[in-house]
């Protein structure tokens, strides 16, 4: 496999760097921040009979954690192929 | 309760026969086999086994229960145990795969480079693996006694010969395919009775979306009237929590970063056949375990709400008496007897009632009691979620089918724990450390050794522990020590090329260390939360000692001389897949 020697490892491991911190910001911000940090002020809202940040901290973060992982499968694939990787 | 006998014994029987049923048709053939199940796992079937690995007796009995009690202050287990994929799967897991080796401490020896990071690595493994294990054998013990009146040693004894059976026999391989049925059993025995709860209180088939409904029948949503209820009684609201934000901050922070460095966690990745399906298998986790996570704090909101409705205010019916014609004469009375459940399970301990003002009539009470009656009543944590289907009203197959999950739960936990403390043994201890020349059919041979001598171990510690009766203490330190020890290493290992030997040897000698010391001294030798470094309690601290140990790491490894050249082309390769082709696609052996 030596033609794949002229693989951008550099920029595809910047792109990676990028992706995964733009995540786990989405990631602190639905848990740490909306079930505990940010959580009274959410509270003011409703959704259906629960107070928003309450339903972060015991529902809502799971769900999104799941969309983060997926989300990134499919991010990552895209990557590999721009740079030109194996899959 | 004659009926629910036969089909506590009929699912259980049923259950076991398949576990062992599965060992017999997936036997390891191979070292490759029995560490990692041939790196050959179906991602999704994967994703599965590793639902079933992390959720433990405790996630399957007690989780709802602790919710019910601590409302919001609850969100610190459902957030941590869950948010902790997202690192897994994002920071370790695929990469740990593109590494291609068998165990954690394989990783952490030949990316530092060092046999003494090896064995640090080792220890930390063992640590946390043993004290997990003692929990899911007193979780068995405690299941067998409670419902099929077998005696506590008798029932660590039958699990101890089931686990020994499929792990010793399959190997990793045959862990994964009853993991996969123990899933589907625990997830079916969790869903069933919270469907009906949920029916019987919001109106809601999805327990998920009757947690944020309206009684049934009624303007009010079912978490204000549950706010109302139990502050009218004196305990705090149910939405809110008496912890510092600080401390809930901590708490979760070492949840997660000790989900993602718990070594039977992270070896479940190495079973999958490449980094894009360790990053699949991680997704998949994280639905199959985000069912019941989902599911956990609306039947523990339920429960909280249907133990007051029904128990409170009761009046008590002796053991000697008739139920059914006692029962009918308080009703005729116009009073409220005490439910038919209660006097079933009041029988196993979990439920306690002691009449202090001596007016046969329940008291439920919390500290601050507005009428200011004395609390009667002491529900356990693991009451709600095994009285459920009777609450509910569930025919007596139900509850059976909820024994053969606790014990799927926590079987499914134990048989992943004692392949970890079996591999680090063989191979890292044995193989890589002691004896190098060992060759493959010896390895299979000691890790099979490892593996039962384990299950004996782990049998002894759930009896001894059982009766120190810490358990649930211990269990801060599994996560603290791998948020602390494990994850700092690891993670640095990857990102951080400069992190060298002596950085690596110190990050996971200061995590053990602080963490350690820090949890005994305050669980065991000074209890005043007073004390608290920055109000943190022991749950937290792993969190805090998490983010000293990767500034040790650094700083040390600033302080010594950089790793060489192979180590650093090592970890680029682990980050850009397709570099390394040869180390990546071969199975075994040759490429080490």
């Amino acid at each position: 496999m030596q033609e794949k020697t002229e693989i951008d490892g550099k920029g595809y491991w910047r792109a990676v760097l990028r992706l995964t911190l733009s995540l786990l910001v989405i990631w602190f911000l639905v848990s740490y921040g909306a079930g505990i940090l940010f959580r009274d002020f959410l509270d003011q809202v409703r959704i259906g009979g629960a107070p928003l940040g309450f339903w972060f901290a015991q529902n809502g973060a799971i769900y999104v954690f799941v969309a983060l992982i997926f989300y990134y499968c499919w991010a990552m694939g895209r990557l590999e192929r721009k740079f030109g990787l194996k899959g | 309760m004659m009926d629910q006998d036969f089909w506590t014994y009929f699912f259980v029987v049923l259950t076991f026969g398949l576990y062992i049923g599965i060992a017999i048709w997936a036997r390891a053939g191979s070292t490759q086999d029995f560490y990692v199940a041939g790196h050959d796992v179906h991602p999704t079937v994967n994703g599965m086994a590793t639902a079933a690995d992390w959720m433990s007796a405790a996630s399957f009995l007690s989780m709802a229960g602790l919710i019910a009690f601590l409302g919001y202050g609850g969100s610190v287990y459902l957030m941590g145990w869950t948010g902790g994929f997202v690192l897994l799967a994002l920071l370790l897991a695929p990469f740990l795969r593109e590494f291609g080796k068998f165990t954690v401490p394989d990783f952490v020896g030949d990316r530092y480079y060092s046999t003494t990071a090896r064995v640090i690595a080792v220890v930390c493994t063992l640590f946390i693996s043993f004290t997990y294990i003692a929990g899911q054998m007193k979780g068995v013990g405690v299941a067998f006694s409670g419902f099929l009146g077998v005696p506590f040693e008798w029932g660590i004894g039958i699990g101890m010969v089931i686990v020994f059976i499929y792990a010793v026999l399959g190997g990793m391989k045959g862990v994964t395919y009853t993991q996969v049925a123990q899933y589907v059993v625990m997830i079916f025995a969790y869903t069933v009775p919270a469907i009906f709860i949920s029916l019987i209180i919001t109106g809601n088939a999805i327990p998920q979306l009757g947690f944020i409904s309206n009684v049934r029948g009624d303007e009010i949503s079912m978490l204000d009237k549950l706010n109302n209820v139990v502050t009218g009684l004196g305990f705090g609201a149910y939405t809110e929590t008496s912890k510092s934000k600080l401390d809930v901050f901590a708490i979760t922070g070492a949840l997660m970063f000790g989900t993602a460095g718990l070594p039977h966690v992270i070896v479940r990745f190495f079973t999958v056949r490449s980094a894009k399906a360790a990053r699949y298998s991680a997704g998949w986790a994280l639905v199959f375990i985000a069912l019941l996570y989902t599911t956990a704090p609306a039947v523990g909101a339920f429960a909280r709400l249907n133990f007051i409705d029904t128990v409170n205010e009761a009046t008590y019916i002796e053991d000697g008496e008739n139920y059914e014609e006692s029962a009918a004469a308080i009703v005729a009375d116009g009073g409220k007897p005490v439910p038919l459940w209660y006097k079933d399970w009041e029988k196993t301990g979990l439920l306690s009632y002691e009449d202090l003002n001596g007016d046969g009539i329940m008291q439920y009470r919390g500290p601050n009691a507005p009428d200011g009656l004395e609390n009667e009543l002491s529900p356990s944590n693991d009451i709600f979620v095994l009285a459920n289907p009777q609450i509910a009203q569930l025919p007596g197959w139900v509850v059976g089918l909820m024994v053969a999950g606790g014990l799927a739960a926590a079987l499914s936990t134990a048989a992943g724990l004692l392949m970890v403390i079996s591999s680090a043994v063989s191979h890292d201890l044995c193989r890589k450390t002691l004896f190098k020349d060992m060759n493959d059919k010896t390895e299979l041979r000691v890790a099979r050794g490892a593996a039962a001598s384990a299950v004996f171990a782990a049998g002894l510690l759930g009896i001894f522990s059982s009766q120190l009766g810490f358990v649930a203490q211990v269990v801060a330190f599994a996560f603290g020590l791998a948020a602390a020890s494990l994850f700092p290493t690891i993670f640095l290992g990857i990102f951080w090329k400069r992190m060298n030997r002596e950085g690596a040897i110190a990050s996971m000698l200061f995590g053990l260390v602080s963490t350690f010391s820090y949890i005994v001294y305050f669980k065991f030798l000074d209890m005043d939360p007073t004390h608290w470094f920055l109000g943190v309690s022991p749950e937290g601290i792993g969190f805090v000692f998490m983010l000293g140990s990767i500034a040790v790491g650094m700083a040390v490894s600033m302080m010594s001389p950089a790793p060489p050249q192979e180590i650093l082309d090592i970890v680029e390769d682990i980050r850009v897949p397709g570099l390394r082709q040869a180390l990546s696609a071969e199975p075994d052996g040759a490429a080490h």
